[in-house]
């Protein structure tokens, strides 16, 4: 009797703490939701804030934040699969790889002001400045620019795309590599033409999620680049020759508007923080929603992924 | 002293002296270890070409090490330390500086399960073609179709090349990866238990692939099963706790082996 009274009590227990999960998620996005729906807009969408940023919409930040994001893929992503493949297919078990191995799930846990903080110290001020000293004349690289925030942003989901890709590495069964390398492949062709393929949507699955949380991070960019106001877009109009046309390119030295640090600042550092309150809630769930659109899209290659190892 | 009871009759289509042939592969007082674990000492063997050599042993007595010692596989994700030496037609394998490319291209190998790659059966065929570069694009059709001929899986997958290779049954899928093996034209085959996965219908056919095998191909087998060493092979070595006890044609071993500790095992007093 004690023990089924038990039973019952853990299991209620448990239950409910899952329930708790569920509720505070839901009402997160519920309170989001209710409080965002009414400021969505087009208008919202597509203009730029107005009158000390309390009306107008939020397209600079919506820009800002794809930009950056797309520019913190191309800088992490390659990087983080090429040092997985390094650590899984070639660093072996040797002293060395468990150096880095340790010293990467290190990197994972440290706090993101730090490395926003580093940012600032390496990217802008070491390796920006040192760009302008080598080139002579003014200030260009050295001050908080685009290409700097998505570059800290990079060596923060960099770590994570690193663990990520090394599990989908691991997973593929090692007969395949023997078969592989007992036909006569050297260790690149065994990973080109055996292992990537097979880790390719777990890879996939495991970047794209880290990449989303690293899409609504303030911390790193805080310092390294983003722009309390900047009505403008960060473009600037390459000429092409001969032509007299020009078109719009990014511009990665120019600095940004991005929606978390654009939702920071309006609630902390505006003169009527009231006033802006329904931006407040509109702009979140802009970023809430983008950040699920990667998520969602990682769901959906997982389920594929799935399928396929079933298929085996 | 008892005569042995044979368990399995030796066919006797045997030519008379099977060792007769030159050696293929030889094992000069090869010893190799693992990490911590010895697992073969002082191995001399000489493997004659163009004939199937069966190598039998209880559970861990180095079986496997032996054969994957061929190819330089056993090494491959671990640290091995070998001595004395091993030949492949009088060249030493373990030499430093060896192409471990060449020498796999020229020593394949079937393994304990079917293995073959996530991919259709044509890429599994060809996947050994395309990475050595051997065939263009015309002659690799010809060479998967040869291939899949020898190891007798042509007319079963003909009409359905380009599906994935792991729709097939398992005898099939070991059949593919022989295919795969003999798309890259070696010489010596190795296979390390290549039945235990099958079903009796399914290992006969591979058994029947083994004797044609031998009028071209060197053949190492790696089996726990001692029948099955009795039909394919035309010698046979036993193995017993990392150390080569016997070695002799199949015949002699199977009925009048000259160690005590072979006897026993083959009358299956242990193992």
């Amino acid at each position: 009797m004690k023990r089924r009274l038990a039973q019952i009590l853990a299991l209620s227990a448990l239950r409910g703490i899952a329930l708790a999960v569920l509720l505070t998620t839901l009402l997160m996005l519920a309170s989001i939701a209710i409080g965002g729906a009414s400021s969505i807009s087009w208008e919202f969408l597509t203009a730029e804030p107005v009158e000390g940023m309390t009306r107008g919409g939020i397209f600079p930040a919506i820009f800002g934040t794809v930009c950056i994001t797309l520019l913190m893929i191309v800088l992490a992503l390659p990087l983080g699969v090429c040092a997985a493949i390094y650590m899984v297919e070639y660093a072996g078990n040797s002293v060395l790889s468990r150096v880095i191995r340790a010293s990467v799930n290190n990197l994972a846990g440290v706090p993101s002001i730090v490395f926003g903080l580093f940012g600032v110290g390496f990217f802008v001020l070491f390796v920006g400045r040192s760009l302008d000293k080598v080139r002579g004349g003014g200030l260009l690289f050295g001050q908080p620019a685009m290409l700097w925030a998505a570059a800290t942003l990079a060596v923060l989901v960099l770590p994570v795309i690193i663990v990520n890709t090394a599990e989908a590495l691991t997973a593929v069964p090692r007969s395949h590599r023997e078969a592989s390398f007992a036909l006569g492949a050297t260790r690149w062709q065994t990973v080109r033409r055996v292992v990537l393929p097979q880790a390719r949507s777990g890879i996939l699955t495991g970047s794209i999620l880290s990449i989303s949380r690293g899409a609504g991070e303030t911390a790193p960019i805080l310092f390294t680049g983003c722009a309390y106001f900047l009505p403008r877009l960060p473009l600037v109009h390459l000429e092409i020759p001969f032509t007299g046309l020009s078109v719009p390119m990014v511009n990665p030295l120019d600095q940004f508007m991005e929606l978390s640090y654009h939702i920071f600042i309006m609630a902390t550092q505006s003169t009527d923080a009231a006033a802006t309150r329904p931006i407040q809630y509109g702009t979140t769930l802009v970023l809430v929603g983008l950040t699920f659109l990667l998520n969602i899209s990682a769901i959906f290659l997982r389920v594929r992924y799935r399928r396929a190892l079933e298929a085996r | 002293m008892s005569r042995p009871v044979l368990l399995a009759t030796p066919r006797s289509s045997r030519p008379p002296d099977p060792g007769a042939n030159p050696a293929k592969v030889s094992f000069q007082a090869m010893s190799f270890s693992y990490r911590e674990r010895k697992a073969l000492s002082g191995v001399t063997l000489e493997v004659p070409e163009k004939r199937v050599t069966a190598i039998i042993g209880p559970s861990g007595c180095g079986k496997s090490t032996l054969i994957k010692s061929i190819n330089r596989i056993a090494e491959v994700g671990t640290d091995v330390r070998v001595e004395g030496r091993v030949e492949l037609e009088g060249l030493d394998i373990y030499a430093p500086g060896t192409d471990l490319v060449d020498l796999r291209r020229r020593v394949g190998m079937l393994f304990q399960k079917p293995n073959p790659f996530p991919k259709t059966i044509f890429e599994n065929v060809a996947f050994g073609p395309r990475i050595h570069g051997s065939a263009g694009a015309t002659d690799l059709e010809a060479v998967v179709e040869k291939s899949l001929r020898q190891a007798a899986l042509w007319e079963e997958v003909r009409d359905r090349l380009h599906s994935p290779a792991l729709e097939l049954s398992g005898g099939q899928q070991q059949r593919l990866c022989l295919a795969r093996v003999l798309a890259v034209d070696p010489e010596v085959i190795l296979m390390d238990e290549p039945c235990s996965a099958l079903d009796p219908i399914s290992t006969a056919r591979i058994e029947e692939l083994i004797e044609e095998l031998r009028q071209s191909y060197t053949v190492v087998i790696v089996t726990h099963n001692m029948q099955q060493a009795a039909r394919v092979s035309d010698r046979t070595a036993f193995l017993l706790n990392g150390e080569l006890v016997e070695v002799g044609e199949t015949e002699k071993i199977f009925t009048n082996p000259s160690d005590r500790r072979t006897e026993d095992y083959i009358t299956g007093r242990f193992g």
